[in-house]
């Protein structure tokens, strides 16, 4: 009874560095691109996201607003790195303010590759992540059904071991 | 008489959110051809609403939930009493409270998006209600009755007599539908300019008893037209699907407008549309009895 790969809602953050792939991830939204057809939906909202799009280096003032927009996003989710800079830094990697790439924050789950990354790379990206997102949920169901079971064997350590 | 009338409320209840759905997934998949793209699945809101469900999120505090669940269940009575051929006046009343309530959980939450969303509601509230009365007024003064099934069985075509009124109808539609040029307070498409507006800060299953409350407000909203093409079944049919393309149409052609301009072109259509057909109506209906 998967269905959050049907309906992967966007939420997007461009970190910092030259703007280039936010540009490219707004031409996915276009008609041309159509990100629609695979059910995506670019919702402002954090709360309502199932995938965070990133684009850009990382740096220290923005670093927190990054994790904050992911911790606020319900589980499962999953993080798509965009560009060269999403990776490592990109061309931007030297600078004295740069802390790295986006996984030097948050977890990510899918890295597109490009500078600046094609709207079709950007989109195969989007349809990986959603994949990705119906093996979490999966998995967490297990997760959660299994520890029910613990929980009705032994009430005591689930109370302790709750995560 | 009473015997059908509490089954088509039963119907409503039940298949209500299955008609709103599928007009809502035809509505994207008309838009996205609009656009020469391919869109989304006809399904795609009920797959949207079933992922919603299953999303495990903390409301932002302990009232949002009662407050949207209020939401809801105002917007399926309204229905529920238009179908069962309450008084008009009862049901105005509810859909009202079912509005207000959603303003009010858009409220709860602090957010200063949802915030200004909500203040945008209630303007299209106070936009919207005036034209909703005088349709109404004008369909009582064609059936000389409340009862949705006495106006329907009258077989009087309606938008005949008030043509200034239907077009009223359908510009106050697009306010209560939230479709462009009046999608103020929350929208669907990317980037809003208030974020998620009414809808910020509401995730999962808040976000799904909304649009299901949306659905069941288009189901009683598209009846509402129905009453202006009663008079035969083609021109229900023909009647009440030229109003659903003609709504899409406008919200695909128009760019969103200032609150001030929908505000003060909502009472003037009202005014002129609304009145300028009621008046006349009324003096001709008078002096040929
Ligand atoms: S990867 Fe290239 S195009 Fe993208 S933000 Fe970095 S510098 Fe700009």
């Amino acid at each position: 009874m998967s269905s959050i790969e049907r309906s992967p809602w966007l939420i997007h953050y461009d970190a910092s560095s030259c703007n280039g792939c936010d540009i490219e991830v707004l031409a996915c939204l276009t008609p041309v691109y159509d990100a629609e057809r695979f059910g995506c939906i670019v919702t402002g909202d954090p709360k309502q996201a199932d995938i965070f799009l990133v684009t850009g280096s990382v740096n220290h003032l923005n670093a927190p607003i990054l994790k904050n927009i992911y911790d606020q996003m319900p589980e499962p989710k999953a993080v798509v790195a965009i560009g060269a800079c999403a990776y490592s830094g990109g061309v931007f990697a030297e600078c004295y303010n740069v802390a790295g790439g986006v996984a030097t924050t948050i977890p990510v789950d899918v890295y597109v590759p490009g500078c600046a990354a094609k709207p079709e790379s950007i989109l195969d990206g989007v349809v990986r992540a959603a994949m990705i997102l119906k093996e979490k949920e999966k998995a967490g169901r297990k997760a959660r059904a299994l520890a029910r079971k613990e929980g009705r064997r032994s009430p005591k350590r689930r109370a302790g071991g709750a995560t | 008489m009473k015997g059908i009338e509490i089954y088509v409320a039963i119907a409503y209840v039940i298949l209500g959110p299955i008609v709103g759905g599928l007009l809502d997934g035809l509505d994207r998949v008309i838009t996205a051809r609009l656009q020469g793209r391919v869109g989304p699945p006809l399904l795609q809101p009920f797959y949207d609403l079933r992922k919603l469900l299953t999303r495990r999120i903390a409301p932002v505090n302990s009232l949002q939930m009662p407050l949207i669940a209020s939401h809801l269940v105002f917007a399926i009575l309204t229905g529920v009493l238009f179908f069962y051929g309450s008084d008009i006046l009862l049901i105005i009343f509810v859909l009202t409270l079912a509005s207000v309530f959603l303003v009010l959980a858009a409220y709860s939450t602090g957010s200063p998006y949802s915030t200004i969303g909500a203040e945008r509601e209630l303007l299209l509230m106070t936009a919207y209600e005036p034209m909703i009365i005088i349709a109404l007024v004008g369909l009582f003064g064609v059936a000389k009755s409340f009862d949705f099934y006495a106006i329907l069985s009258s077989k009087m075509p309606a938008y005949l007599y008030l043509p200034g009124i239907y077009l009223g109808l359908v510009y106050v539609l697009e306010m209560k539908l939230r479709k462009s040029p009046f999608d103020l307070s929350t929208s669907h498409h990317a980037h809003q300019e208030l974020v998620m507006g009414l809808t910020a800060d509401m995730g999962g299953p808040a976000l799904a008893m909304v649009e299901l409350a949306h659905w069941y407000e288009s189901v009683y909203l598209f009846a509402l037209v129905l009453l202006f093409f009663s008079s035969s079944w083609v021109s229900a049919i023909l009647g009440v699907g030229f109003t659903y393309l003609l709504i899409i149409l406008l919200d695909n052609a128009t760019a969103r407008v200032k609150w001030e301009l929908a505000l003060s072109f909502a009472w003037i259509v009202a005014l002129v549309a609304g009145a300028g057909n009621l008046i006349p109506f009324y003096l001709i209906s008078r002096g040929s009895p």
